[in-house]
């Protein structure tokens, strides 16, 4: 009898202890949260400062927050893209991040106090270089490649990098985009739903290119030791894509979202990125960065649309796009 | 049957039922409440719904043509490794569809092996591409449940027609086309339907937004305009889609009379010629070429990553086994509940199979949305993840099991059962005695074909995965999505392996004492 009430002591203790312990929900794409991704270290980073329990809650981030509203269980969202944030600006769920942006370590300048970018790279075509040895080094000279050059690209309907091409192309060939597309869509060997199948099919050999970032061969080169990926750099440029955190208003953790926001651009944080999300980190100067990274090649010019620009351009660009591929 | 059994019955069926239509139509109905606005169909959605409805037909027609034949030859071959090679043909049908598709594309792509061989780059991207890996994923899904009907033939019959001097036209015209007839719109139909939700593979080997299908349609409903109405409208069209197939196939088909016979080896004395030998060999040896050479390259590609693979894959595969366990017995008893309610009910069979259609018909994304919002509000739908996994498949496995259960349980009916009524043998001790010992094969077949579903799902769970509790398939996706290709490969081919493996038990435990 005395151990038991001993041992449902020790319970009650333990359930005390975790009661104490404030949670902060974040959420965030599956990529992010899994072991493989930077999620587990950043939450050892950030338990080690807050004394709370720093939970990762992982599925589509937008469509699961649009559906769940005012009634959110998330504290704040990471993983987000500008493709997307008009949408979700809209729903008004958001607080301001109340960061200083003015000194980060982009290519472009960041003055939105609502969503606040914590990793960045562009679009770009990934090909094999003992395979080809003169890449284009141009849109105009992708659209122009025999036909027998074969790319693989992903839906801009089911996939963000999908989505980021159109408008790629659309900020590269303005109202000449179908044109384009039309040109393009000999050599496009097939459009899959997400980025892992056509990343399999250029490494498999099935596809000589494949629509990727231009931080992916880092992976390679990091990872496998392996130089032979390389990005295609265009001279019209590359389409800037970045990720953001958010903190959402109506929080009953407002103090600990805060100091998430607080922690994003930190050294801590920032330092995870670059082999945890395989991504340029927003927020860290280039000598810091692991090396590899210094071997990647990157487009002089970028391309970038806000996100009202890309919420104002994107059903046309989709329109133009499935007329030019069907 | 007494009252008793036959009032336990009804609430069994009864409750199969509101599982089914819970998960087919109420998380369609969840998702419509939580629309804004109405939205109509235009004429891209039209195209999806005309493209979704010939591809599946086609897909369905050619793998239905192609089963009968090779069950064919199976059924009245025996060889050494037969029932090993039965077992592998299904592997191809519970690959995860990215697994499939980077090993079809390592034969028969323009840099796979045929295309080596042949020193020219084959096409396979375009309407051939879908038609290829939809037959090379449901060929052997209605291979087995084609061979079930041949397999079910009382042996009487082929030992009466021996007597009377039968040619094999002969048992053709007499014994196996009237099962046929029986067993064909069925196993079209099911094909057709799951033909119906095709996305991923339909686009990738497409080769591109030609190959729109409905379920891409509410993919881009829902991730890119996040128009719920849409999706919704989408989905019903599905289901409307399902609802004449079902229709149409489930009037064609016509159920055979149960004759009292003897269940005993099997011998075809009619199909000895060397010409009808040459002509299963060449039938066996093609379909298990075009079926295994696509898997021996998953495998192949498989091996360097086994070695590599992190101790938290084989904590994924254990829970996959979890959720594998958790489908198979609530399916079993979804399934054998619906099959005595569907033997014990005058009118409506028709409906209750119907019905268990719906779940293999509903957009995998619809159903993960409703899910998510009548659960949202009672609960953080990431910690189901698992036994919602688990019962979604065995929503969607229950037509394959009821399939083989319920012509099984009318011929045991139809046999045995005024027998058993002379004896007064009632409830339980009827199901012990009479059933359960005949409906082995049926039952390890159709919880072979479950388990193995379950293990190669992800299915529903895109709007909410459990970052530290993944089951095998999720942690794949996951191995991939960073770059980690080879451990990726590795992880299915461990995929692989468990999923036949449970097909390989059940269906043995299934056979065990069976003659054929």
């Amino acid at each position: 009898m005395k151990s038991f009430t001993f041992a449902a002591g020790l319970c009650l203790t333990a359930s005390f202890a975790i009661a104490e312990t404030p949670v902060l929900t974040v959420y965030a794409p599956d990529y992010f949260g899994s072991e493989w991704g930077p999620g587990p270290a950043i939450e050892q980073a950030f338990e080690a400062t807050c004394e709370c329990d720093l939970q990762f809650v992982t599925g589509d981030v937008l469509p699961r927050l649009l559906l769940e509203g005012e009634r959110t269980r998330a504290d704040a969202v990471i993983g987000l893209n500008t493709d997307v944030t008009a949408r979700a600006r809209a729903t008004g769920l958001f607080a301001p991040h109340g960061q200083d942006t003015s000194d980060l370590t982009m290519p472009i300048d960041w003055t939105d106090d609502v969503f606040l970018p914590f990793n960045w790279g562009h679009t770009a075509f990934i090909y094999n270089n003992t395979k080809i040895e003169n890449p284009p080094t141009s849109f105009d000279e992708l659209l122009n490649a025999p036909d027998d050059l074969k790319i693989v690209i992903q839906d801009p309907r089911s996939s963000i990098s999908g989505l980021a091409l159109i408008l790629w192309v659309k900020a590269v060939y303005g109202d000449d985009a179908e044109a384009a597309w039309a040109k393009l869509q000999p050599k496009i060997l097939t459009v899959t739903k997400g980025w892992s199948e056509s990343y399999g099919m250029f490494t498999d050999g099935e596809a000589d290119m494949v629509l990727s970032y231009t931080t992916s061969p880092a992976y390679h080169i990091i990872a496998e030791n392996d130089q032979t990926k390389q990005a295609a750099i265009f001279e019209e440029g590359h389409y800037f894509m970045v990720e953001l955190a958010a903190q959402i208003a109506g929080t009953d953790q407002p103090e600990l979202a805060q100091a998430f926001m607080d922690f994003i651009l930190t050294e801590p944080f920032q330092s995870i990125i670059p082999e945890g999300n395989w991504s340029f980190p927003a927020n860290l100067s280039s000598d810091k960065l692991p090396t590899g990274f210094d071997q990647l090649k990157l487009p002089e010019k970028v391309l970038f649309y806000t996100e009202d620009e890309a919420a104002a351009l994107r059903d046309e660009a989709l329109d133009e796009w499935l007329r030019a591929l069907r | 049957m007494a009252a008793r059994a036959s009032l336990t019955i009804r609430l069994f069926g009864g409750a199969a039922i509101a599982v089914l239509l819970t998960l087919s139509l109420g998380t369609l109905i969840a998702v419509l409440l939580r629309a804004e606005a109405i939205s109509g169909f235009g004429r891209p959605e039209w195209a999806a719904v005309r493209f979704t409805l010939m591809q599946a037909t086609l897909s369905a027609l050619i793998s239905v043509s192609l089963a009968i034949p090779l069950a064919r030859a199976l059924a009245r071959r025996q060889f050494p490794g037969r029932s090993a090679l039965i077992t592998l043909l299904g592997a191809p049908f519970i690959l995860p569809v990215i697994v499939a598709i980077l090993g079809l594309v390592a034969i028969f792509g323009r840099n796979g092996v045929i295309s080596n061989i042949l020193g020219f780059p084959l096409d396979i991207y375009g309407l051939q591409g879908i038609l290829l890996a939809h037959v090379f994923f449901n060929l052997p899904l209605a291979t087995r449940l084609i061979l079930q009907g041949w397999l079910a033939i009382p042996s009487e019959r082929f030992r009466l027609a021996a007597s009377l001097g039968f040619t094999s036209g002969n048992v053709a015209r007499t014994i196996e086309r009237p099962m046929l007839i029986e067993i064909v719109p069925g196993a079209f139909l099911v094909i057709f339907l799951i033909c119906l939700t095709s996305f991923a593979v339909a686009l990738a080997l497409g080769g591109g937004p030609a190959a729109t299908t409905v379920e891409l349609a509410i993919y881009q409903a829902f991730r890119f305009d996040f128009d719920l109405s849409k999706a919704a409208l989408l989905a019903s069209a599905q289901f409307v889609i399902c609802a004449i197939a079902g229709i149409i196939a489930l009037r064609l088909s016509i159920p055979q009379v149960a004759g009292g016979e003897l269940d005993r080896t099997l011998d075809r004395w009619d199909a000895k010629s060397p010409f009808l030998r040459l002509q299963d060999g060449v039938i066996i040896i093609l379909s298990a070429v075009f079926l295994l050479v696509p898997l021996s390259a998953v495998v192949l590609r498989g091996l360097p990553g086994v070695l590599e693979m992190p101790v938290s894959v084989w904590q994924a595969a254990l829970r996959s086994i979890f959720v594998t366990v958790i489908a198979t017995t609530v399916c079993m008893a979804m399934s054998l509940s619906l099959a005595f309610f569907v033997q014990n009910i005058k009118r409506g069979k028709i409906w209750v199979e119907g019905v268990s259609l719906l779940a293999i018909a509903a957009s995998p994304l619809v159903m993960g949305t409703g899910l998510f919002l009548i659960l949202f509000p009672m609960m953080d739908p990431s910690r189901a993840m698992l036994f919602i996994t688990a019962l979604v498949n065995a929503a969607m496995a229950l037509p394959f099991a009821l399939r083989a259960l319920v012509p099984a349980l009318r011929q045991i009916e139809g046999t045995y059962g005024k027998l058993a009524d002379s004896l007064g043998m009632h409830g339980f001790t009827r199901l012990r005695y009479l059933y359960l010992p005949r409906l082995r094969r049926p039952l390890g077949f159709s919880a072979g074909l479950i388990a193995a579903l379950a293990m190669g799902d992800l299915g529903v769970i895109t709007l909410f995965s459990d970052p530290n509790r993944a089951t095998l398939p999720l942690e794949m996706y996951r191995l991939m999505a960073s770059y980690r290709l080879e451990a990726a490969s590795g992880a299915a081919l461990l995929l692989l392996m468990f999923s036949l493996s449970v097909f390989w038990i059940f269906d043995k435990g299934g056979r065990v004492n069976a003659d054929v």
